[in-house]
């Protein structure tokens, strides 16, 4: 009886206007809608990838050194870059402005590091004949799919790191405060969350049979 | 807020080594090569748990109040759901059609 009584409390205290039920700022929920909208996004290519590949003869190209190396390598980059960028919540919420500046930066650095290490694998494969039209594998679709998929992430991680740089330099400043660093750190671990998936689906799933 | 978060700060650390460790997991599974079905399911139950926890530690929702979670997740996996639903059993079929020039 109780029970149902401090329920009803509740619900009237969190959604009975003029209080913040999720309890949360709005720029951080902001940036939750914005992720379930780009999650969905991912999720359409993801699917369109898998459902062009169920349907056809799949090359599998990948050999397991190097391309499964490096991308591993990657993965462990935007991993330790996620850490890092936990750890800049963490000094930004101590009100510690340099050392939130510094590990923003290291996280940008990740950022780099993934994309040059990322630039370097596309290389490889676009020495190899690979385009988003044809590829020497057989079906053209591979190319398409490849090059869409990992070139949205790609992108979101440049912006992330733009984005990064600018949260940097104006949190040191005093332009920005913990939330904007939150906030910015949720859109990275989202970046480093879609690449859990693009890593196995992409290049695990094709390593090349010996 | 501050002496909370000093506190999560060997839990990231944790954490960090757990994704770590299941992604070398996901690596040697593709060394070993095993039936593409079982490789997927293996790969993407890795993923999904990996998943799990960047958004439960990293991105806070485990120590934000629950209706944030419930309000994230239920229409992702909802959509995620149908998408897979409607498109895959398409995909599956277009393999026995044999479209002249189908690869």
């Amino acid at each position: 009886m109780s029970d149902s009584h401090s329920a009803g409390a509740t619900v009237e205290a969190g959604w009975g206007g003029g209080a913040s039920p999720f309890a949360v700022g709005h720029k951080k929920l902001g940036m939750w809608l914005f992720i379930v909208s780009d999650a969905l996004t991912f999720s359409a290519l993801i699917i369109t990838y898998s459902y062009v590949r169920a349907a056809n003869e799949w090359p599998t190209p990948f050999d397991f050194y190097p391309a499964i190396i490096f991308s591993s390598l990657m993965t462990l980059v935007l991993l330790s870059s996620s850490l890092t960028m936990v750890f800049a919540v963490d000094a930004a919420h101590r009100g510690d402005r340099s050392a939130t500046a510094k590990w923003t930066w290291a996280t940008a650095l990740g950022g780099v590091i993934f994309i040059v290490l990322h630039v370097n694998e596309w290389m490889h494969l676009i020495h190899e004949g690979v385009t988003p039209l044809t590829n020497p594998y057989g079906t053209p679709l591979f190319g398409g799919t490849f090059f869409t998929l990992t070139g949205l992430h790609m992108t979101h991680v440049a912006i992330g790191v733009v984005y990064l740089g600018i949260i940097a330099i104006g949190f040191k400043k005093g332009k920005y405060d913990a939330e904007d660093v939150e906030v910015s750190g949720l859109y990275w671990h989202f970046v480093d969350l879609v690449w859990m998936f693009i890593f196995p689906l992409v290049y695990l799933m094709s390593t090349k049979i010996s | 807020m501050s002496a909370e978060a000093e506190s999560h700060r060997g839990l990231f650390i944790k954490v960090w080594l757990w994704l770590l460790g299941l992604t070398l997991v996901e690596v040697i599974l593709a060394y070993i090569q095993f039936d593409l079905v079982v490789m997927l399911t293996l790969l993407m139950g890795l993923s999904i748990v990996k998943a799990g926890m960047i958004m439960a530690y990293f991105m806070h929702l485990k120590f934000d109040r629950p209706v944030l979670s419930w309000t994230v997740g239920v229409p992702l996996v909802a959509c995620i759901l149908i998408m897979i639903g409607y498109f895959f059993p398409d995909s599956l079929r277009i393999l026995d059609f044999g479209f002249a020039g189908w690869q």
